[in-house]
């Protein structure tokens, strides 16, 4: 069943999804949002672009696999991890570089965790929902 | 350090590891670790430059020097430990280097089952080993072992006695292979021949009999424990050797003499007078060179000529001069003609027997024929392949190469300079290894030459009747090979029996559990859950003092109507997509409750989910067949009721724990240094990611390995299963 509807709002539903969900996976730190929230959300925005335009123009447009998403979440996480040793304090503490700049704040090693967290549900997600579809073809 | 220690000075390192648990790597080295560090090592050299040559043939030969690499230290770290803990980590292993080195022909079938048969009996020796080791500590508040020393009395006396006993010797057992866990070791010959005679002829075997000598000090003394030794020493010594009779093969008739001998050691700890001590560590030096060397013999014989049958071997004497020697002078040392180490080993064990009042007799005659057997053992290995006919043989033999000449060489000419030095080479380890076994000093000194006595006239009397087993072994040999054990009678049908019992309990438990349908498996874990929770809460009705608040707001009270109406939707409708959109609206007006308990986190999360999830569902539906009504009224009925005891459970568990006022100082905690000490101010999120990172971190891992086992699940194709 093919929607022009669906498949035009879409297109453009999709990129102020994702703008959403990094949005959300942004302020999470201080409104509610974070990582899972807002990969969940980005997972929907494929989702709903999956059930508009088939499963072969979303995998085409995510380009990475999901399961390397999956991936480099885990390593993201892992990585962030790191810093702290270097700093010679407990492993996991986090560090923050306040660089005092309009716009970007204070950055600090539980964000990439977060983005960790965002990638790997984002992957995850569609990684399940690729796979059941694929199944019918 | 050798001077240090044989004056009597205890060696000490130490590095902690987990000292809040007192496990630590405490080394210590006296006479008895000493002894044994220096057998494996020793014989550890020789074997790695024997390898050398032997293993050439082989493919993976860098994964073999790891895994005798790794044998090597743990074996090391097993005798110097005095850590139980540690020791029980190098035990293990020991026995898992063990598993990889028999299994080294990994590609054989029968290679895998044997090293799995060695290690699921040493490994669950190790096993029972470690609870009384446990026991042991509880008893002495330490886990070292030098702190047992003084501890003799209390710990014959205390309650867990026996238990400790029983565990400590099934550990000690399996591993040196005692009566009835004997089965493992000749099998355990599938390895290749360098590492049989490393770790099953010198080392790793002893490592059992060097815990009961560790122990003995501390546990011994009663008759449970000597007399236990004793006997499970004899038996091993005496049907070892009946069992070697038949045997054809140069590997299997030398394992068959090892557990002979091991069983002669474990019964002379089980003597445990100071003469059977002294006997104990010159039978065990003895035993390690020239074991090691026949071994080491036997592997030449087949990599040069192709096989290990006695019986197609013959008159090699011209063709390997250097071989034959080395295998004469350590044949010798076995058999016990004087002037070998050998000879000075069997004399002290027919003396420490003979002091015996009660059994000795019975030991003597048991020892003196277990001891002909092994002469007949070693004429069969030693001498025959080189002397009489020549025998055609798959190879055209010739002479080994050096590598392989020299280290068994070396290990003889051991054995026979500690033969005719004896006081040079282990006179003072003697005195410190009673120390460490009796604590006190035998002042005994070695002597080769003992005069004409009654132990002399027995050592001529076993080499006779060796000679005379050998002569008449040809003729019987088809008696015997026809006769064959009552199966049950055998310990290995024991452990197969056990085995496939195992699996066989396994297979009906994981039938009636795990039998692939989900309802099963959601009934069983609801049906337990709230069974066992709600027992224990009606044991403790008594104390419960609050009342749960049944107050409903206008919003709450809406809200439940909507999903009580949505979830008899869910029930009643005829139509799978109907169902799942009801329970989205189940979801989402969860989501709303929680924003009315102002959790927006909770919520936001709980509506993306909600979202996917219908997603999943309709994704999934489009795959079902249609839909039809299988369910009996009787399934629905107990379906009706688990669900609803379940619900009514919940319910009222939520309300009750609601209705406290929860005191957390967490809640307290994580606000106050949300800000300072994570730099945001939504607390949820800097829990998540801050906090309690590491409880994240665990949680993504098991959903990416979730997310992998959904795609190995829907990628499977039934058909395969059959396979």
């Amino acid at each position: 069943m093919f929607s022009v509807i669906l498949s035009t709002a879409s297109r453009y539903l999709l990129p102020l999804l994702l703008i959403f969900s990094f949005f959300l996976l942004l302020r999470g730190h201080n409104e509610p949002g974070g990582g899972f929230v807002g990969g969940l959300v980005a997972a929907a925005a494929y989702a709903l672009y999956f059930i508009a335009n088939g499963i072969d123009e979303a995998e085409k447009l995510l380009k990475a696999e999901p399961v390397k998403l999956i991936a480099t979440g885990l390593l993201l996480a892992i990585v962030s991890t790191i810093p702290s040793l270097f700093a010679g304090k407990n492993f996991m503490s986090g560090i923050w570089l306040d660089t005092n700049f309009p716009l970007i704040g204070k950055l600090g090693s539980p964000l990439i965790f977060d983005v960790g967290v965002y990638l790997l549900v984002l992957g995850i997600a569609l990684k399940i929902i690729f796979s059941l579809a694929e199944e019918d073809k | 350090m050798y001077r240090e220690v044989a004056d009597g000075n205890i060696i000490k390192e130490y590095v902690e590891w987990i000292p809040a648990l007192g496990i630590n790597f405490t080394f210590l080295l006296d006479g008895l670790s000493l002894t044994f560090v220096l057998i494996i090592t020793l014989i550890g050299v020789v074997v790695f430059l024997y390898a050398g040559a032997y293993m050439q043939d082989y493919e993976h030969t860098d994964r073999f020097y790891v895994y005798i690499g790794i044998f090597m230290t743990s074996m090391v770290g097993l005798v110097v430990s005095d850590n139980m803990i540690t020791m029980f980590v190098f035990w293990e292993l020991t026995s898992i280097s063990s598993y990889l080195l028999i299994g080294f022909n990994h590609h054989k079938e029968k290679s895998r089952k044997l090293a799995l048969q060695a290690l699921l009996v040493t490994g669950g020796g190790g096993l029972a080993l470690m609870a009384g080791l446990i026991l042991l500590s509880q008893i002495s508040g330490s886990l070292e072992i030098s702190a047992l020393y003084d501890l003799n009395e209390t710990i014959r006396n205390a309650p867990t006695y026996t238990a400790i006993v029983i565990l400590v010797l099934i550990g000690a057992f399996t591993k040196s292979a005692q009566f009835p866990f004997h089965f493992w070791l000749p099998n355990a010959m599938e390895a290749p021949t360098p590492v049989s005679a490393y770790l099953h002829s010198a080392t790793m075997v002893k490592a059992g009999i060097y815990l009961i000598a560790r122990m003995n000090h501390s546990l011994g003394g009663t008759e449970l424990w000597q007399d236990t030794i004793l006997i499970a020493g004899t038996l091993t010594m005496l049907f070892a050797a009946i069992l070697s009779f038949n045997q054809m093969d140069l590997k299997k008739l030398l394992a068959y003499s090892t557990l002979s001998v091991l069983g002669t050691l474990t019964m002379l700890l089980g003597i445990g007078s100071n003469l059977a001590i002294k006997a104990f560590f010159i039978y065990l030096v003895a035993h390690s060179l020239y074991k090691g060397t026949l071994f080491l013999v036997a592997g030449t014989l087949d990599h040069e000529t192709g096989t290990r049958d006695v019986s197609k071997l013959g008159g090699l004497k011209k063709l390997m001069p250097v071989t034959m020697i080395t295998a004469a002078l350590a044949s010798f040392s076995m058999m016990g003609i004087i002037p070998l180490v050998g000879f000075i080993g069997k004399e002290t064990v027919y003396e420490s027997i003979l002091e015996l009042d009660y059994w000795g007799l019975y030991l003597i005659a048991i020892a003196v024929l277990a001891n002909a057997l092994i002469v007949m053992i070693t004429i069969l290995v030693g001498f025959k392949p080189f002397w009489g006919t020549r025998v055609s043989t798959p190879k055209e033999p010739h002479e080994a190469p050096i590598k392989m000449l020299f280290g068994p060489a070396i290990l003889a000419i051991f054995g026979l300079l500690m033969g005719i030095f004896p006081n040079v080479f282990i006179g003072k380890l003697l005195d410190q290894s009673s120390i460490s076994i009796l604590s006190e000093e035998l002042g005994l000194k070695i002597k080769l030459w003992h005069g004409f006595n009654l132990v002399l006239l027995l050592s001529i009397v076993t080499l006779f009747l060796g000679i005379v087993f050998y002569l008449i072994r040809a003729k019987f040999l088809h008696i015997t090979q026809n006769l064959k054990l009552v199966r049950i009678l055998k310990p290995s049908e024991w452990y197969e029996f056990a085995l496939n019992g195992m699996m066989y309990i396994a297979k009906l438990q994981t039938k009636i559990l795990q039998n692939g349908y989900l309802r099963n498996y959601i009934i069983f874990i609801l049906v337990t859950a709230v069974g066992i929770a709600s027992f224990s809460l009606y044991n403790v009705r008594s104390e419960l003092t609050i009342s749960p608040d049944f107050s409903l707001t206008f919003y709450e009270g809406a809200i439940a109507l909507i999903i009580i109406l949505s979830t008899f939707m869910v029930i009643t409708s005829d139509s799978r997509l109907k169902s799942i959109v009801a329970i989205g609206v189940v979801g989402f007006t969860m989501g709303i409750i929680f924003i009315i308990h102002s959790a927006p986190d909770l919520a936001l999360t709980t509506f993306a989910i909600e979202t996917l999830t219908v997603i999943l569902f309709v994704l999934v539906l489009y795959k079902l067949p249609k839909f039809l009504k299988f369910s009996k009224t009787s399934a629905k009925l107990r379906d009706i009721i688990i669900a609803s005891s379940v619900g009514i459970f919940m319910t009222l568990m939520v309300l009750y724990i609601t209705s406290i006022e929860l005191t957390s100082e967490f809640k307290k905690y994580y606000t106050d240094t949300s800000v300072p000490g994570g730099k945001g101010r939504n607390v949820v999120n800097v829990i998540l990611v801050d906090f309690r990172a590491i409880d994240t971190l665990g949680e993504i891992t098991v959903l990416a390995i979730a997310a992998l086992g959904v795609y190995a699940l829907l990628k499977l194709k039934l058909d395969d299963r059959d396979e």
